[in-house]
């Protein structure tokens, strides 16, 4: 496992957040005050508040996509929200790139937002009187550039997203997915750092849902932003994510990878939706490697270590010897047995197995 | 009697008509008993808003102002000077647009004074030829929206010209073009105030339920005295006319801007400003466009009202033809002030409508091409009346100006049919007219005369109850306290009398054709463009038929009543019926009702409350006639604000009729609209 976890404690987190609350009501500063740092959201809401986001912790680095999900209710939007200031969050802090977001001035908030942060909404928020290219082009515009350059860097994301030849559509021309990457499009206009995604693929039908996930995946292959994206739907966590945060009653419950999530679940409440996860699209190889040793023959095959276990597994499978892994620089770290596999894919889920990993 | 208790609302209902017509017996009529008639109280509020208006115009915190003619300082009352200040501006605006459309010398005498003036004649300007205006509008029209808009443009100018209404209709128009647009500004102004300010919006929701239950009639009077008589006063009038529902519209609109627009807004990086005119703003253009709209119909609603306190133009050429019944004149005029309503709505739409093509590699002359053909046209247009010196030596150059009345007219064609329609149906109209008079609205009036005022507020609180607890009760019954108390208590009841009537007769033509029309989609459809057509003539309008057919009497002032009411009503029983989710259409399908079932047992219980609206629109319209009514001779509140007009010091009588007026619309409402929500929320489609 220390392999994959790179080394990040050297640089500095794009976005932290430090035991950060956003509770909703009429004096929420007073009642969290009152609680002395132990808020039950029980407790709030018999008193007429309701909690958001409670003592949310993380860090998140450049390159990296968190995925915060949750069921609705959870405070996800609002943790969001709160990161891009569209919430004032209650207490705790918040650092972009080590400034201290909370305590900007409005001033200094808006360049941020137009430099470094771009935002992609559930239901779109398209504005119905501009068109694609319009659309698109507004965040320029808003941020001063001229007619021609906005214009023309709007054409290469039209092009990016697909939608050459509909640039002088009307939102309400389009279909959702359409619409979707028209949002997409203008959240990238103007290269930020930072990219949010509010449930974008929420309000999409199943197989454009699949469609846009696999497009999100290819833009984020080449334009590497570091990224917050909050969905309801755990496969698409698991699908999407570098970590996963799922978050209940405002709490954050577990933060990890999505293989330890799977493998290891903190609650019982993460258990819940891992359960019916086939573990073998989410475990890499490395999950079921053991040690090499040294009187050990070996198949010719050899199977890289982030490899879905899904994907190699016929193959492994199909050896009669052990197979050997290989890390990033084609040097045998570890041997796979097919037991192991075979256990992974047909083994019943039980809550010790994981322990025997 | 099991029937009452399972609709306690009914029985509570018929109790109260049974108490009510109690009171109605006992009760002795009588001027000194106080249960017949309250004693007018507040009879003094009128000379209280007098006085302290003239305290404020002539006394109120002297100011020092330097006089240029007498060269001294003078001290002037701060109001008044504001006031006289403001009225400058609008006028000159206006003269100056009114100067460019027909000529005139004003605006160059206000830089430079007479005498300049008359050693130097060839400043004087000249006007615009007619052609090159008709021409520009077209041109306008057509660079806008294309053909179709160009066609209408096309025709109501040469309407206009040919008709000889020229030099009216420009006058008119530069009223209009100053009073839409400050209308519009400051309507969009408050309302973004009152989307960003609670506390503003508190103070406006009360201040806009007045003024748009307000008659015309009584603006004229306030702006009268602060503002005095002539074009600027009717401009301002016409202003603080218009403004509310557009103030109201875009409250409206900015509340319905979806929260992530506004999010994707802030996050695009957008200072508060550019939120607002970038995104809010045009996002909300549906509703604030609808608000364009109302300005626009009651600017040139006003146009004709304000001609009482001076506005010259169609509307007071309108108002002489009437006063001289001369009926097919007055036809004409009113169909000039429909068409530059018209034309001017769908000139403003369509400019809102307008697109950047970011693509398009033009030359010089292909951007500017409109504007050279306009330049184009404005040296033809000149030469050609240059040469019109030449056609048409003797009197008017028609190449120029169509003076006014020198154009066609079909008036003597409308006179000899309102002549043959008189010859012919003279004892058919007449008979129905005495019977409707005799038979109908004399015994109506007379039993509203007769219910003791001790009966009206059971009555009135009484159905606030039912509707609305002991709240919505109490509310009614201080709107009514409020006339109850003044002199004018029978006078609100001949006025409520017609309004009912009016509205009575409206809503059952209204839910009839509506319900008859919504039972395809294409007679719907024709059905509200024929709303949208009628609701585009100013209400003045309606009068010149029904004055025609049926002369000066009540009659034609509740016919006129029952025309402009019926449009709202039909309207919102098209839109409730069509409204109707097709789902529960399908269940009623699937349930196998017949045409008559679905609409009784599904369709009508779940329009209704939205009809309801509609006959609350009803009641403000026909309330708004009935007092517009006052013009052709009734006896209710409107002639008394009418009288206030020609008197002195009649802005508190004008002031506080006009209250009395809102509030008996403002009563209805809230019952009408505390109803109409609780019964959406009780079938679950609000």
């Amino acid at each position: 496992m220390s392999l994959i976890t790179k080394s990040k404690s050297s640089e500095q987190a794009v976005i932290k957040c430090e035991s950060l609350y956003k509770i909703f009501g009429d004096n929420p500063e007073l009642m969290l005050k009152k609680s002395l740092d132990s808020v039950n959201a029980k407790e709030f809401q018999d008193a007429g508040y309701v909690v958001g986001v409670n003592n949310a912790s993380f860090e998140v680095y450049k390159g990296d996509m968190l995925v915060v999900m949750g069921l609705s209710g959870s405070g996800k939007s609002t943790l969001l929200r709160c990161i891009s200031r569209l919430t004032e969050a209650t207490s705790g802090k918040i650092f972009i790139d080590g400034e201290d977001l909370l305590s900007m001035n409005n001033k200094q908030l808006i360049e941020l937002r137009r430099n470094k942060m771009g935002m992609v909404f559930q239901s779109f928020a398209l504005l119905p009187h501009k068109t694609v290219l319009e659309n698109i082009a507004f965040p320029l515009q808003v941020k001063g550039s001229s007619t021609e350059d906005s214009i023309k860097k709007s054409m290469e994301m039209v092009e990016l997203v697909g939608l050459s030849g509909r640039e002088n559509y009307f939102p309400r021309q389009l279909s959702g997915g359409q619409q979707q990457r028209v949002g997409i499009a203008r959240s990238l206009a103007v290269e930020p750092d930072i990219w949010f995604l509010d449930e974008p693929f929420s309000a999409l039908d199943p197989l454009i849902r699949k469609e846009m996930q696999d497009e999100f995946l290819r833009l984020q292959s080449i334009l590497n932003k570091t990224i917050l994206f909050v969905t309801h739907d755990f496969d698409e966590a698991l699908k999407l994510a570098d970590r996963i945060a799922i978050m209940k009653d405002g709490i954050i419950e577990q933060l990890d990878t999505p293989a330890n999530i799977v493998l290891n679940p903190a609650t019982e409440y993460v258990r819940k939706f891992t359960e019916d996860v086939p573990r073998e699209k989410v475990l890499k190889i490395e999950s079921v490697m053991d040690p090499l040793k040294k009187s050990e023959k070996l198949s010719n095959l050899k199977v890289p270590y982030d490899a879905l276990i899904e994907d190699v597994a016929e193959d492994v499978l199909s050896q009669s010897k052990p197979v050997g892994v290989l890390d990033g620089n084609q040097k045998v770290i570890g041997v796979v047995y097919s037991s192991k596999v075979i256990s992974v894919l047909f083994g019943k889920r039980t809550s010790n197995e994981n322990k025997n990993m | 009697m099991n029937y009452f208790i399972k609709y306690p609302k009914l029985s509570q209902f018929v109790i109260l008509l049974i108490l009510f017509s109690l009171l109605c017996i006992l009760i002795n009529p009588s001027e000194n008993n106080f249960l017949w008639r309250f004693p007018s109280l507040i009879a003094g509020l009128p000379h209280l808003i007098n006085d302290s208006v003239s305290y404020l115009m002539y006394d109120f915190m002297p100011i020092d102002v330097y006089d240029p003619e007498i060269e001294e300082y003078e001290e002037r009352p701060l109001i008044k000077e504001f006031t006289r200040t403001l009225s400058g501006v609008i006028l000159f605006c206006i003269v100056f647009i009114r100067e460019i459309l027909i000529g005139g010398v004003k605006t160059i005498v206000f830089f430079t004074g007479w005498d300049f003036i008359r050693e130097h004649k060839w400043l004087y300007w000249p006007a615009l030829p007619w052609t090159v205006v008709a021409i520009g509008t077209i041109i306008l029209g057509y660079s806008l929206r294309g053909k179709g808009l160009a066609l209408l443009a096309g025709c109501a100018t040469m309407y206009i010209a040919i008709f000889g209404q020229w030099e009216p209709a420009m006058e008119t128009l530069s009223f209009v073009l100053i009073a839409a647009p400050v209308s519009f500004a400051l309507g969009l102004f408050f309302g973004v105030l009152g989307y960003k300010n609670k506390t503003v919006e508190t103070l406006l929701n009360p201040l806009l339920n007045v003024a748009q239950t307000m008659p015309h009639f009584s603006y004229l009077v306030p702006a009268m005295v602060f503002f005095g008589v002539g074009d600027h006063a009717g401009a301002l009038a016409t202003i603080i006319f218009a403004t509310p529902p557009m103030v109201r519209l875009t409250m409206l609109g900015l509340k319905n801007v979806p929260s992530e627009v506004v999010d994707a807004g802030k996050m695009s990086g957008c200072s508060e400003f550019q939120l607002l005119y970038k995104v809010l703003i045009p996002t909300a253009r549906r509703d604030i466009l609808i608000g364009v709209n109302q300005v626009i119909m009651q600017c040139l609603a006003m146009a004709v009202i304000a001609s009482f306190i001076g506005a010259k133009g169609l509307g007071f050429n309108l108002l002489l033809a009437l006063n001289q019944l001369r009926i097919g004149q007055a036809l004409e005029l009113g169909v000039c002030i429909v068409l530059i309503a018209v034309v001017l709505d769908k000139l403003s739409l369509a400019w809102a409508d307008k697109q950047t093509d970011y693509f398009a590699d033009k030359s010089f002359i292909e951007r500017n091409k409109y504007k050279l053909v306009f330049l184009a046209v404005l040296l033809f247009g000149f030469l050609l009346a240059y040469l019109g010196t030449f056609i048409f030596k003797e009197g008017f150059n028609y190449f120029y100006i169509i003076p006014h009345n020198k154009g066609i007219t079909t008036e003597n064609f409308w006179q000899a049919g309102v002549d043959w329609i008189w010859d012919t149906f003279f004892f058919t109209l007449k008979a129905f007219n005495e019977f409707l008079i005799i038979k109908i609205l004399m015994p109506m009036k007379h039993a509203y005369l007769s219910m003791p005022v001790v009966a009206t507020f059971l009555l009135v609180m009484g159905v606030g109850y039912i509707i609305g607890g002991v709240k919505s009760s109490l509310i009614v019954g201080g709107f009514i306290l409020f006339i109850a108390l003044t002199e004018w208590w029978d006078r609100a009841l001949i006025t409520a009398y017609m309004t009912t009537f009016g509205v009575l007769v409206s809503a059952i033509i209204g839910i009839i054709v509506g319900s008859l029309c919504a039972q395809y989609k294409i007679s719907s459809k024709f059905i509200l463009l024929v709303c949208d057509t009628f609701q585009t003539f100013p209400s003045f309008i309606y009068l010149i038929p029904v004055i025609m057919l049926f002369g000066v009497t009540d009659t034609s002032v509740l016919i006129a009543v029952i025309v402009y009411a019926t449009i709202p009503a039909t309207r919102y029983t098209v839109e409730g019926l069509r409204g109707v989710p097709q789902s529960l259409q399908d269940a009623g399908s699937m349930s196998g009702v017949n045409r008559l079932q679905r609409y009784i047992r599904i369709e009508l219980p779940l329009a209704f409350p939205h009809i309801m609206l509609g006959i609350n629109q009803t009641v403000v319209f026909a309330l708004f006639m009935v007092i517009i009514g006052a013009m052709i001779g009734t006896d209710d509140l409107g002639q008394y604000i009418l009288k206030a007009l020609s008197d002195k010091k009649g802005i508190g009588n004008g002031l506080t009729l006009g209250l009395c007026v809102a509030f008996i619309g403002l009563a209805v409402d809230h019952l009408i609209r505390t109803w109409s929500i609780k019964r959406k929320s009780a079938l679950g489609i609000l």
